[in-house]
C-alpha cells in the first residue's frame, strides 16, 4: 500500500520514429556500460574476447549514432525522458542536438580506432579484460556527459569520467609513476569537478530547473543575476581543471604514465575535451561578459603559449604530444574567450582537428615505444628506414598539427589567426592576442618538427633496446584512416566535414550562426602571413635549438624548477597530513570515555539551545490524577534503575537483575496504557536478552580493585565523576522536563488517524499496529529484520574467532566441585550430578517445548487482528529452544535436534522478499498487500492477507536470528574445554621436547 | 500519570548517561540498555497516554484517535525492542571479543 511511485515515460514530440529514435539514445548511452559489464566478467587469458566484445560495442554505438544524423541533421533535437526525482528537478534526460551528435560519433569513432589499436597493442601478460572493461566505461560515461539533457545528470557523468580515467591512468598499478599520475589526475579533475557541481546547481538556482533546454534559453538570465561571477567561477573551474588549462595543466603530462592507448583515447577525443565540451556547450549562456573574456582568456593564452613552449623541451614523445594537447587545449579556449559567434564555429572545428591529428599522432608514438623500447627521442633516431609507413603517417599527422596547408589543422588555425586578428574588446589582452597566437604557432611547428625530425631522420639508431620494425598491419589501420581524415578534410573541407560541422555550429549558435567559408585559399591576407612567419620562423627555431635539445635534460630551462608536480604535492601534504595530524593530535582521542562525553555534552546543547531559541515552556507540574499504584510501580522502576548504575560495575548479577526489574516495569507500564503488543514484545525480548547476558557473564575478568576503597580516588577522580553525575542529572532532568510537557498537551491530528480508519478496510486486519507493520509500512519492516539479519551474522562471525582469555577457560567453580564430587565416590560416573542437577526442572522445561510452540503459534496467527504477530512469536519460539539448551546441554539438545538458524533466516528473509515481489506479479507496487479471511478446521476463521505470508518472513528471521545468537553464545562454553585441552597438549609437547 | 512516567524516563536517562560514562564495558551495555527503556517510553509518550482505550479495532469498523490508542507510536517502539536486543547482543559479543583479544574489559581496550 505503499504509495506507488510514478514512472512514465516523457513525451517526445513528433511521430513514431522519432520516439524510437530517442530510446535510441538510451541504447547508445547504457550498452557501453551493458558491455563493460560483460568485459570485466571475461577470464583474463581471453583478452582477445574482450577486444572483440569493445569492437563490436563501439562499432555498434558509432553506427547508432551515425542513423541518427538525418534526425539532428533537420535541427531537431531528440530528448528521451524519464521522471527520476521531479520534485527536485533531476530527471533522466538524455538530449541529441547537432553539437551532441558530433561529439558522440567523435567519441565513439576513435573509440573504435583505439579498440583496435589497443588489441595489439597490449600485451597478454596484462589483464586486457580490465582494460577493455574500464575503456567501455570510460567510453559511456563520456557519451553520458555529451548527451546529458539535466544538469545534474551532466555533473554525475562527469564525475564518473574522473573516476573512470582514475582508473585507466593507472592501469598499470605496479608502476609508482602510473599511480602517482592517476591520482594527481583524479585530485585536480575531481576537485575542480566538485566545483563545477555547485556551479551547476546554481544555474539550476538562478534558471529555477536544470533541464538543459531550459538554461540554454535563459542566457540574459543568467547574465544578468548577480550571483553570475560566483556561478562563471565555479564552472571554469570544472572546465579548466579538466581541459587541463594554465594553471591546472601540470596533471596532463603525468597522465602520460597510462598505457597509450588511453593517452590516445582519453588526451585527444574524450576526458580533455569534455571541459572544451562544457565550455562550448555554456557559450551561448555564458559566454559575451567581461569576467568571461579576462579568466577564459587569460587562461587559454597562458596555456597556448606556455604549453607550446614547454613541447619544444620534451624528450620523452608523450611528454611533447602532452604539452602539445595542453597548448591546443589553451587555443580553443582562447577562441572560446572572444565572444565572437566567428571564433566559436572554430573552436569546434578545431575541437574535431585536435582529435584526428593527436590521437593518430599517440597511437604513432606508441608504435614507436612498443617497437624500439623507448620513447626518449635523445636515443631515437633515423627510423625512417626501419618503419616507412609508421614514419610517413606521422609525418602529415604532425604536419597537420603544426599548420601546414592542404591539412586540416592548417584550416581551423587560419580561422583563429582571423579571430585573433579582429578587435573585439579594447584592452591589452586583446591586443597581444594576435602575437601570443603567431609566436605559439611558431612553436607549434618547431616542436612537431622535432618530433620528426629527432625520431625518424639522422644517423641510425644505437644501443635500441629492441630492433625496430612497422608493427603488426592492424596496428596502423586506424592511423590510415585518421590521417586520411586529416588529408581529405584539408584538401576538400566543404564537401566532407562541412555538412556536420554546420548541423554542430547551427545547434550551439542559432539564429547567430555566422557565415563563415571553408575554403583553403583565402587570398594573400593577414592570417596567411602570420602562418607563413609561423613556419618559416619555426624550422629556423628548430635548426638554432637542435644541437642544445639533442643532449639537453627533460623540460624547459628555468621553468623545470617551477614544477606543478611539486607545488601540488607539496599542498597535498601540508593539507592531508601535517593540519590534519596536528589537528588530530589537538582535537582528538582515541580513549572512549572522552568521545562519550562530547557526544552526550553535543546533543544535550543542541536540544537546549533548539528548545531554549524556539521558545518552549515547560508546561506546570499538576500533582493530580496520580494513580498510587501506578506511582509505587514506578517508584520500584527508579530503584531499579538507580541500583543498576549503582551496582554494574562490582555486582553484575545483581546489576542484570535490577535491569531486569527495570525492564519489567517498562512492560506493566506497556500493559497498563494500552499497549498489549509492546508489552507482550517487551516481555519476551526481556527474557531473551537476560538469557544472552547472563551467558556472557562468565568471559568477563573478575573484579580487581575494592570498590568502596578510599584511598584509590584521588581527587581528580571525584570531580570526573563529580562532572559525569551533573551531566547524567542534567540529561535526565531534561528528558522529564520535555516528556513531561509533551504528553501534558493536546494531541495534535497526525497521520495516526490515516491509519486507524484505513487498518481494516484496506489492511483487512484490526490490530493496527501488526497492519502498520506488515502492510502499511512493510517495506521499513523489511529494512529493519535486514538489520537483525545482519546484525545476527555479525554475531556468528564474530564468535567463530573468539578467543576467550586464558583465565576464564577452566570450568566455572560449581562444575569444578560437582565433578570433584563424582570423583570422591566410587559409585558415581563423571557427569552425573551435572545430570542431575535441577532434574525436576529441566524435565518441565522439556515439556514446555510443545506448550510455547503452540503458544508461538497462537501469537503469530492471531497478530493481524488481536496483540501478536512475527516479532513476538518468533522471540517466543526462540525462547522454547533456549530452554532446551538450558535444560540438557549443549550436546544433548544437538544430539537430537537439528538447528539450522541460518536457513530460517535465510527463508525468512526469501519469503518476506518474495512476498513484496509477488505483488509487481499482479501489477501492484512492491509489497502491496491482498487480504481475505479464511475458515479453517479447528483454528476457526484465521485472515489470509497476503500480509501473512510476509509476517511469516519476519517470524521466521527473528526466530533464526534470536536462535543463533544464543546458540552462537551458548557454543562458547562448548569450545572453551577444548580449546583447553588443545592448551594442555601444547604444554606437554613443549616440556617433551 | 504523565508526571510518574516522565520521571521515571528522566531517571533512567539519568542511569542510563551515568553509566555511558563508565570506563568498564559491562556499564556502558547496562546504560545502554537503560536508555532504550528510557527512549522507547518517551517515543510510546508521544501517542499521549491512555488507560483502557480498545488498542484494536472492531472488525469491520474503523477507528479514530478519540476512541482507539494511536497505533504509530506503538509499531515504532515495537520494531525499537527488537532492535534494541540486537543491538545489545552485537554489543556483548564486541564486549567479549575485545575482552579476549586485550584481556582487559576496559572500554579502550587498556587500563
Amino acid at each position: 500500500m505503499d504509495p506507488s511511485r510514478s514512472c512514465h515515460f516523457g513525451k517526445i514530440e513528433g511521430n513514431g520514429h522519432i520516439e524510437i529514435a530517442a530510446t535510441l539514445l538510451l541504447i547508445l548511452v547504457l550498452a557501453p556500460f551493458a558491455g563493460s559489464l560483460v568485459a570485466i566478467c571475461i577470464p583474463a587469458h581471453k583478452g582477445t574476447a574482450s577486444a572483440w566484445l569493445s569492437g563490436c560495442i563501439a562499432l555498434f554505438c558509432l553506427a547508432t549514432s551515425a542513423g541518427l544524423y538525418p534526425i539532428v541533421a533537420a535541427n531537431k533535437v531528440l530528448r528521451y525522458n524519464v521522471d527520476w526525482l521531479p520534485e527536485f528537478g533531476l530527471n533522466f534526460t538524455l538530449r541529441m542536438d547537432g553539437f551532441a551528435w558530433m561529439f558522440a560519433s567523435l567519441v565513439t569513432a576513435i573509440g573504435l580506432l583505439v579498440v583496435i589499436y589497443a588489441r595489439y597493442y597490449m600485451s597478454a601478460n596484462d589483464p586486457v579484460p580490465r582494460f577493455f572493461a574500464l575503456f567501455l566505461a570510460f567510453m559511456g560515461a563520456m557519451l553520458g556527459v555529451v548527451l546529458s539533457g539535466n544538469l545534474i545528470l551532466l555533473a554525475i557523468f562527469w564525475e564518473l569520467t574522473s573516476i573512470i580515467s582514475f582508473l585507466l591512468i593507472g592501469y598499470w598499478h605496479h608502476n609508482a609513476n602510473a599511480r602517482d599520475g592517476a591520482r594527481m589526475a583524479l585530485t585536480v579533475t575531481g576537485t575542480g569537478g566538485l566545483c563545477m557541481f555547485v556551479g551547476l546547481m546554481l544555474i539550476g538556482h538562478i534558471v529555477g530547473s536544470y533541464d538543459l533546454d531550459a538554461v540554454l534559453s535563459s542566457g540574459d538570465m543568467i547574465r544578468n543575476d548577480p550571483l553570475y561571477t560566483t556561478v562563471l567561477i565555479l564552472i571554469l573551474l570544472g572546465a579548466l581543471t579538466k581541459s587541463a588549462q594554465f594553471p591546472f595543466h601540470f596533471w596532463l603530462p603525468h597522465a602520460m604514465a597510462a598505457p597509450t592507448p588511453v593517452s590516445a583515447y582519453l588526451h585527444s577525443a574524450t576526458l580533455v575535451k569534455a571541459g572544451v565540451f562544457l565550455l562550448i556547450r555554456l557559450w551561448p549562456v555564458m559566454a559575451g561578459t567581461d569576467q568571461w573574456f579576462w579568466i577564459v582568456g587569460l587562461a587559454g593564452l597562458s596555456t597556448l603559449l606556455l604549453g607550446a613552449y614547454f613541447a619544444i623541451f620534451q624528450q620523452d614523445l608523450k611528454g611533447l604530444l602532452a604539452y602539445s594537447t595542453i597548448s591546443h587545449l589553451g587555443l580553443i579556449t582562447v577562441l572560446l574567450s572572444l565572444g565572437s559567434p566567428l571564433a566559436a564555429v572554430a573552436a569546434i572545428f578545431h575541437t574535431m582537428n585536435h582529435a584526428t591529428f593527436k590521437a593518430s599522432l599517440f597511437m604513432a608514438a606508441g608504435i614507436i615505444d612498443h617497437e624500439t623500447g623507448t620513447r626518449d627521442m635523445r636515443k631515437l633516431s633515423g627510423l625512417f628506414k626501419y618503419m616507412p609507413i609508421t614514419a610517413t603517417l606521422a609525418m602529415v599527422a604532425s604536419a597537420s598539427m603544426a599548420g601546414v596547408p592542404l591539412l586540416n589543422g592548417f584550416l581551423s588555425k587560419e580561422m583563429f589567426f582571423a579571430e585573433a586578428i579582429e578587435t573585439h574588446k579594447y584592452n591589452l589582452l586583446d591586443t597581444i592576442t594576435p602575437y601570443v597566437a603567431t609566436l605559439a604557432g611558431m612553436f607549434a611547428v618547431t616542436y612537431s618538427l622535432r618530433f620528426i625530425y629527432s625520431v625518424f631522420f639522422g644517423p641510425p639508431p644505437q644501443d635500441l633496446p629492441k630492433t625496430p620494425h612497422e608493427p603488426p598491419h592492424w596496428m596502423l589501420v586506424p592511423i590510415y584512416f585518421l590521417v586520411f581524415s586529416c588529408l581529405v578534410v584539408g584538401v576538400i573541407p566543404a564537401w566532407t566535414i562541412g555538412p556536420f560541422l554546420h548541423t554542430a555550429v547551427q545547434s550551439v549558435l542559432g539564429d547567430a550562426t555566422p557565415v563563415y567559408s571553408l575554403a583553403v585559399w583565402h587570398g594573400w591576407n593577414l592570417p596567411l602571413f602570420m602562418s607563413l612567419i609561423a613556419l618559416v620562423g619555426g624550422v629556423g627555431l628548430f635548426f638554432i635549438m637542435r644541437p642544445y635539445l639533442a643532449t639537453s635534460i627533460e623540460g624547459p630551462p628555468f621553468f623545470r624548477r617551477l614544477e606543478g608536480q611539486r607545488i601540488f604535492e607539496r599542498v597535498l601534504v601540508t593539507l592531508s597530513w601535517k593540519w590534519a595530524r596536528s589537528i588530530e593530535m589537538r582535537a582528538g582521542t582515541r580513549r572512549l570515555q572522552p568521545q562519550m562525553r562530547v557526544l552526550v555534552a553535543v546533543a544535550i546543547v543542541a536540544g537546549t539551545v533548539t528548545l531554549l531559541s524556539q521558545g518552549f515552556k515547560p508546561a506546570n507540574i499538576v500533582l493530580r490524577n496520580i494513580d498510587p499504584a501506578f506511582a509505587l510501580l514506578w517508584l520500584v522502576g527508579m530503584v531499579c534503575a538507580i541500583g543498576a548504575a549503582y551496582q554494574a560495575k562490582f555486582h553484575r548479577l545483581a546489576a542484570l537483575v535490577l535491569l531486569g526489574g527495570a525492564g519489567l516495569v517498562t512492560c506493566v507500564t506497556f500493559v497498563w496504557l494500552s499497549a498489549p503488543d509492546l508489552a507482550a514484545t517487551q516481555l519476551l525480548v526481556e527474557i531473551v536478552t537476560t538469557v544472552l547476558i547472563l551467558l556472557g557473564l562468565r568471559w568477563l575478568p573478575k573484579r580487581i580493585e575494592d570498590p568502596d576503597d578510599p584511598e584509590m580516588m584521588t581527587i581528580s577522580t571525584r570531580l570526573r565523576r563529580l562532572r559525569d553525575l551533573a551531566t547524567a542529572v542534567f540529561a535526565g532532568f531534561g528528558m522529564m522536563l520535555i516528556s513531561y510537557t509533551v504528553m501534558s498537551r493536546e494531541m495534535p491530528e497526525t497521520i495516526s488517524s490515516y491509519f486507524l480508519e484505513r487498518a481494516y478496510r484496506e489492511g483487512g486486519g484490526t490490530n493496527v499496529v501488526n497492519v502498520i507493520l506488515v502492510d502499511f509500512r512493510g517495506f521499513d519492516t523489511l529494512g529493519e529484520i535486514a538489520v537483525l539479519c545482519i546484525v545476527a551474522l555479525t554475531v556468528f562471525a564474530l564468535l567463530l574467532r573468539f578467543r576467550p582469555a586464558t583465565e576464564s577457560l577452566e570450568a566455572p567453580e560449581q562444575q569444578r566441585v560437582q565433578n570433584a564430587f563424582d570423583d570422591d565416590h566410587p559409585d558415581r560416573k563423571k557427569g552425573d550430578s551435572i545430570a542431575e542437577y535441577l532434574l525436576v526442572p529441566s524435565v518441565i522445561m522439556r515439556w514446555m517445548f510443545p506448550v510455547i510452540g503452540m503458544l508461538a503459534a497462537f501469537l503469530f496467527f492471531r497478530g493481524h487482528d488481536l496483540p501478536g504477530g512475527g516479532f513476538a512469536a518468533g522471540i517466543a519460539m526462540s525462547i522454547a529452544f533456549i530452554l532446551q539448551y538450558m535444560a540438557g546441554g549443549t550436546r544433548w539438545v544437538e544430539e537430537r535436534l537439528r538447528i539450522h538458524p541460518l536457513r530460517w533466516m535465510a527463508i525468512g528473509l526469501l519469503v518476506a522478499t518474495a512476498t513484496g515481489l509477488g505483488s509487481w506479479v499482479f501489477g501492484y507496487p512492491f509489497l502491496t498487500s491482498h487480504a481475505q479471511y479464511a475458515s479453517l478446521p479447528i483454528l476457526g476463521k484465521i485472515p489470509l492477507a497476503s500480509a501473512i505470508l510476509f509476517d511469516l518472513g519476519v517470524f521466521s528471521l527473528v526466530l533464526g536470528a534470536t536462535v543463533l545468537i544464543l546458540i552462537a553464545l551458548a557454543h562458547q562454553s562448548v569450545r572453551a574445554p577444548r580449546a583447553q585441552i588443545r592448551a594442555a597438549a601444547k604444554l606437554a609437547a613443549k616440556e617433551n621436547t | 500519570m504523565e508526571l510518574v512516567l516522565s520521571a521515571g524516563i528522566g531517571v533512567l536517562t539519568a542511569s542510563g548517561v551515568w553509566l555511558l560514562f563508565r570506563p568498564r564495558t559491562y556499564q556502558v551495555i547496562i546504560g545502554l540498555s537503560l536508555l532504550s527503556y528510557a527512549v522507547n517510553l518517551f517515543i510510546f509518550g508521544m501517542g499521549r497516554l491512555r488507560v483502557n482505550a480498545p488498542p484494536v479495532l472492531e472488525p469491520g469498523g474503523a477507528g479514530g484517535l478519540l476512541t482507539h490508542t494511536d497505533p504509530i507510536p506503538q509499531a515504532l517502539v515495537l520494531t525499537a525492542i527488537v532492535i534494541g536486543f540486537a543491538m545489545t547482543a552485537l554489543f556483548l559479543v564486541v564486549l567479549l571479543a575485545s575482552r579476549g583479544f586485550t584481556g582487559t574489559d576496559h572500554v579502550d581496550g587498556r587500563e
